[in-house]
């Protein structure tokens, strides 16, 4: 039980800094993702089956490259708030960082990745 | 943080499930599925964009039981995630908290969520898809 002023502890503890901006784009990647998500499952569903000509051909066509591409950026953002919420909640200490690291890091590698994908794909056809 | 670990009264153990705790873990929980979905995402596309072995193989354990069960647990948990976020932004402009209203759209998102999932994963399983 800690003898500390509150007060003391709550000016150490200062201002939110980037937690308003992670609430807002939390809500900002979700209404994103709730106007795409009907596109992608869309597109998803009658690529089922398809041979890789079709997939990609279908892919490369600029406006379906062009909701893809946020679509992949929208998610991986949403995520990785959505993931350091969790990890924030369940735990703490020094994991707690390096767990908050690897999952920016997976999530950043992973957006370019798809974007570089998207980009072979557009570029290539 | 305590030095010394003291027992905890019992929480989980005696609560009693209620719509509101069971949809909002359950939205952390599709959460966190579609999180590693998104992985997949990525793979699927690096597999379209690279040479047909790559692509091959992706389809190969696409089409197997393994991923007729991830497809349909994915599905399942982005209507879910999708249609509890709708409720949950609702939340954010301040609409939809009274206890009759919070119980009312959480039971018409476990509705939708079982209809909308068994539709799209019938179109998913009739080969050939939707074009």
């Amino acid at each position: 039980m800690s003898m500390r002023d509150p007060l003391a502890v709550a000016r150490g503890i200062g201002s939110a800094k980037s937690g308003t901006g992670d609430w807002w784009m939390l809500r900002l990647t979700s209404v994103a993702l709730l106007l795409l998500t009907p596109w992608l499952l869309w597109l998803i569903l009658g690529l089922v089956g398809a041979d890789q000509y079709t997939v990609r051909t279908t892919l490369a066509r600029p406006l379906n490259a062009a909701l893809m591409l946020p679509y992949v950026l929208s998610m991986f953002w949403h995520a990785q708030l959505g993931l350091q919420v969790v990890i924030e909640d369940y735990i703490h200490g020094w994991m707690e960082i390096a767990l908050q690291i690897i999952v920016k890091f997976a999530c950043a590698f992973a957006a370019l990745a798809s974007a570089i994908a998207i980009g072979r794909i557009v570029f290539s056809a | 943080m305590a030095a010394q670990q003291r027992p905890l009264s019992p929480h989980l153990q005696v609560y009693k499930p209620q719509i509101t705790s069971m949809l909002s873990i359950l939205n952390r929980a599709t959460g966190v599925v579609l999180a590693f979905a998104g992985f997949v995402l990525t793979a699927w596309l690096l597999a379209v964009a690279s040479g047909s072995e790559a692509f091959a193989s992706f389809n190969a354990l696409a089409g197997s039981w393994v991923g007729a069960i991830a497809f349909v647990a994915v599905l399942g948990s982005l209507v879910f995630h999708s249609v509890n976020g709708i409720r949950h932004l609702l939340w954010d402009i301040g609409w939809g908290f009274e206890l009759p209203k919070v119980e009312a759209t959480g039971w018409a998102v476990v509705v939708l969520t079982v209809v909308i999932t068994a539709a799209l994963a019938y179109l998913g399983f009739s080969a050939g898809g939707a074009a």
